[in-house]
């Protein structure tokens, strides 16, 4: 599987997110830097990594949001390419209008680290294929800006359609519904604020976040 | 020509800096604040003959979120500024 991460000035998480997928799919990505136009030519998937993309100016990932490659990412995302982003990824695509609705600061007002504990409700896209639908997986989160919000109409159209892909199981930050990761339309583009790439061997002490990038592979063809 | 925009929270969105502000003021002793919403005001210097609909294309693409956020635009008459 051929991948990218992207690095803004103010990422924080993109080795982290680079290791996770260098571990999983057997191959490094590419470190794709926001000012580039193009991207890496036949790339499989997309990673948006956690951090604070231009120290969170104006809102979170708005600065981000209007780079020149995230203009590549969103052409790429039209192609079917998958793109996931996490936590500060997150906040990118809603920004960007890759993913509807926006993060905002959490309902307590603290920054919250711990891990949590979400639910796999819709297990049918790539990124959740190697998981159970309804099953209850462990991830840390690290955020200040994770409270998940969109109209009534948006939260309706996101539940009806399968596209909240991941909720937590209880209170974390206030999120509309509990959401904590939604699909695109077409499936291919997953924004979540848990991080999984800090859960996938066996020294993060979590394991549950390898199987989100196993489902990638799979979707690609290739076994786990 | 200088313009402000007034960027605040929709009604109805949670405004958790607003209430961390409100428990302030009622710390300090302030009684009687009913309700404390916080908002963004951003100052722009710009060119003579710029529309309103270029400045309106501003705060949707950038300045404003408009999922949660409505903006005013106001502009500044030069002896105020």
């Amino acid at each position: 599987m051929k991948s990218a991460v992207i690095t803004f000035p103010g990422s924080n998480c993109d080795r982290d997110m680079a290791e996770a997928l260098r571990l999983v799919t057997g191959r490094a990505p590419a470190m794709v830097w926001h000012r580039e136009s193009e991207l890496p030519a036949g790339l499989d998937l997309i990673a948006i990594p956690g951090g604070f993309s231009y120290g969170d100016y104006l809102r979170s990932g708005a600065m981000a949001a209007g780079s020149p490659v995230m203009r590549a990412v969103k052409h790429a995302a039209e192609r079917g390419v998958m793109v996931l982003g996490v936590c500060n990824g997150f906040q990118v695509l809603t920004e960007a209008r890759l993913l509807p609705g926006a993060l905002m600061r959490n309902a307590g007002i603290r920054f919250v680290g711990r891990d949590v504990t979400v639910r796999v409700e819709n297990s049918q896209s790539a990124f959740t294929a190697c998981y159970d639908a309804g099953e209850e997986i462990v991830i840390p989160v690290a955020h200040h800006d994770g409270n998940y919000q969109a109209d009534g109409e948006t939260l309706d159209r996101l539940e009806g359609e399968g596209r909240v892909a991941l909720r937590y199981v209880g209170e974390v930050n206030g999120s509309a519904r509990g959401i904590a990761g939604i699909l695109n339309e077409a499936g291919n583009v997953l924004g979540l604020m848990p991080h999984p790439e800090r859960a996938v061997e066996a020294a993060h002490g979590l394991g549950d976040g390898r199987r989100l990038f196993e489902g990638l592979l799979e979707a690609v063809g290739q076994p786990a | 020509m200088k313009i402000r925009v007034h960027v605040t929270l929709k009604a109805g969105v949670l405004d958790p800096q607003g209430k961390a502000i409100h428990h302030a003021l009622e710390g300090l002793g302030f009684a009687g604040v009913n309700d404390v919403r916080a908002g963004k005001l951003i100052e722009l210097d710009v060119a003579e003959g710029t529309q309103d609909s270029d400045v309106e294309e501003m705060c949707r693409k950038l300045l404003a979120n408009t999922v949660i956020e409505n903006y005013r635009i106001e502009r500044v008459a030069e002896s105020a500024a």
